[in-house]
């Protein structure tokens, strides 16, 4: 079977969603599918790890639009396809089922796939949370499960957590690392996560790594730490980061590193083909032109956006400031711009109250704001940020002082 | 089923009939006003989702949070009838409020 298409959006997440809706809202006229190797039509994933995991928001409610949104648009949604191949001199996509698609241009927005440990796919019990489906399947085993361990102390991990002690379960968690969020955050974050996790009855195991997973018939029954220690456990939650789906574009010669590589209008090296969301490795103006994936949702929708902008011939560079949430038991973590390589932070206000922030500089200049119950900060930290402000740090520090007075 | 009359950004008005129960975002969104991003999905995070309301009505909308207020207050375009579409629980006594979105920024 042959299709002809003129923007083929290869991925039916965030990112790919919105490249479909942005085109439609500035008017493009031509023939749009959306491809999607899920079943589900595109639908929000930062509730999978929170409301959705609690069953606090319905199935329904994370879809980005209602079903009918699709062809009101005239979008051609193709759920349930991948594409295994493709062909850039010939502009073609190939689908996993055979079907071929000729495209005028192409847009990968295939994100990623949650990482896995050693041999998770031949046992029961050992979960991921990346797709509906997955949290689907752990909410059905979690109805006669007490013991919970968690292997990650990333964003995922800590909410998992914070939701399944709630639901009064048995919650250990593993980091490798000395602290949680060490990848992301800095010190006085970390461990006021910690602190809160603690208080909630989380157990957080830091420096230390699963050896051995013990099973009795292919289900999981015991973690086994590096140090000898031993966990009962019915269930294993890895959240350990995400891989990004690179090898088609990788197979037909695009350049790829970690994710694939993309200039700052999201082009990747192939003609006619762009990348982006949580698997576009781009030059961050936030972080020195530095080449780096952003899994969040305002990545996907910016670069979404910056792509539109080419193809309506409204062309601007992704220069968008990124930023991100986190929400565990009653604290709102909100995140605004891009702390690599700080090299100092500023508490303001004291974590004891839980509503604080810390601000990272390099050289002086704010280049971002971890905000913990303070949605001023976040808000203000956005404009610093973005204006890259160099305050007197003493001033950064005091509470009495709005951070929106030192713009 | 009761209604809201949206005015978009480009002054087009449209009727929209509305389901009670979830937030004045989601029937935005479900209705195909696309201008709204919502990007956090509704969870106060963002401020994607700003809209004027009628001013008669704006009591019916509810109590606006410390944290919706903070949100709003980095608005370039806040006003006195200035909401956050997500934190708006659409209610029958809700029926015929009148919405208009906000400039983005």
């Amino acid at each position: 079977m042959n299709e002809k298409v003129d923007i083929l959006i290869v991925g039916a997440g965030q990112a790919g969603a919105q490249v479909a809706i942005s085109l439609r809202q500035g008017g493009y006229l031509g023939s749009i599918m959306l491809v999607g190797d899920e079943k589900d039509a595109p639908y929000e994933r930062p509730p999978l790890s929170k409301d959705y995991l609690s069953a606090d928001k319905d199935r329904e409610r994370l879809l980005l639009r209602k079903m009918d949104f699709w062809p009101s648009r005239n979008i051609d949604l193709w759920s349930n396809k991948r594409i295994s191949a493709i062909d850039s001199d010939k502009q073609t996509a190939t689908t996993t089922s055979g079907e071929v698609i000729q495209y005028q241009e192409l847009i990968w927005a295939a994100g990623g796939n949650a990482r896995k440990i050693p041999n998770q796919n031949e046992l029961e019990g050992v979960h991921v949370i990346r797709t509906i489906e997955d949290v689907d399947c752990l909410r059905d085993e979690l109805v006669d499960a007490s013991s919970i361990t968690i292997i990650g102390g990333g964003y995922i991990g800590l909410e998992a957590a914070a939701v399944l002690t709630k639901q009064n379960k048995k919650v250990t968690l593993i980091e490798t690392q000395a602290r949680v969020l060490e990848r992301v955050a800095a010190a006085p974050i970390s461990h006021f996560f910690q602190d809160e996790h603690a208080k909630n009855g989380v157990n957080i195991l830091t420096n230390t790594s699963v050896a051995k997973i013990v099973h009795e018939d292919n289900k999981v029954s015991k973690v086994i730490l590096d140090d000898g220690f031993e966990i009962e456990t019915d269930i294993i939650i890895v959240g350990i980061g995400l891989l990004p789906n690179q090898k088609v574009i990788e197979d037909a010669g695009g350049r790829c590193g970690n994710g694939v590589i993309v200039d700052e209008f999201c082009r990747t090296s192939l003609p006619h083909i762009f990348a982006i969301g949580d698997c576009a490795c781009h030059p961050n103006i936030y972080a020195q032109n530095q080449y780096l994936r952003i899994e969040s949702v305002s990545n996907a929708i910016d670069q979404a956006k910056t792509v539109a902008g080419v193809i309506l011939n409204d062309k601007k560079p992704y220069t968008a400031l990124p930023w991100f949430w986190s929400n565990q038991y009653d604290l709102k973590l909100q995140t605004a711009g891009l702390n690599h390589g700080y090299d100092e932070t500023v508490l303001r206000g004291k974590p004891q109250t839980r509503s604080f922030s810390l601000i990272y500089l390099r050289d002086g200049q704010v280049i971002a704001v971890d905000a913990v119950n303070s949605v001023k900060d976040f808000m203000a930290g956005k404009k610093l940020v973005e204006n890259k402000i160099c305050p007197d740090v003493q001033l950064l520090a005091d509470t009495d002082i709005p951070l929106k007075s030192l713009l | 089923m009761p209604e809201i009359i949206v005015t978009t950004r480009e002054n087009d008005e449209v009727n929209l009939e509305v389901e009670v129960g979830i937030s004045v975002m989601e029937n935005l969104r479900d209705g195909g006003v696309d201008e709204i991003l919502a990007a956090c999905g509704g969870c106060c995070s963002c401020a994607t989702c700003h809209v004027y309301v009628d001013e008669e009505l704006m009591e019916l909308t509810g109590d606006i949070s410390e944290d919706e207020n903070d949100l709003l207050d980095f608005s370039d375009y806040r006003k006195k009838n200035s909401r956050l579409s997500c934190q708006i629980n659409m209610s029958n006594e809700l029926n015929g409020l009148r919405v208009t979105i906000a400039p983005e920024g």
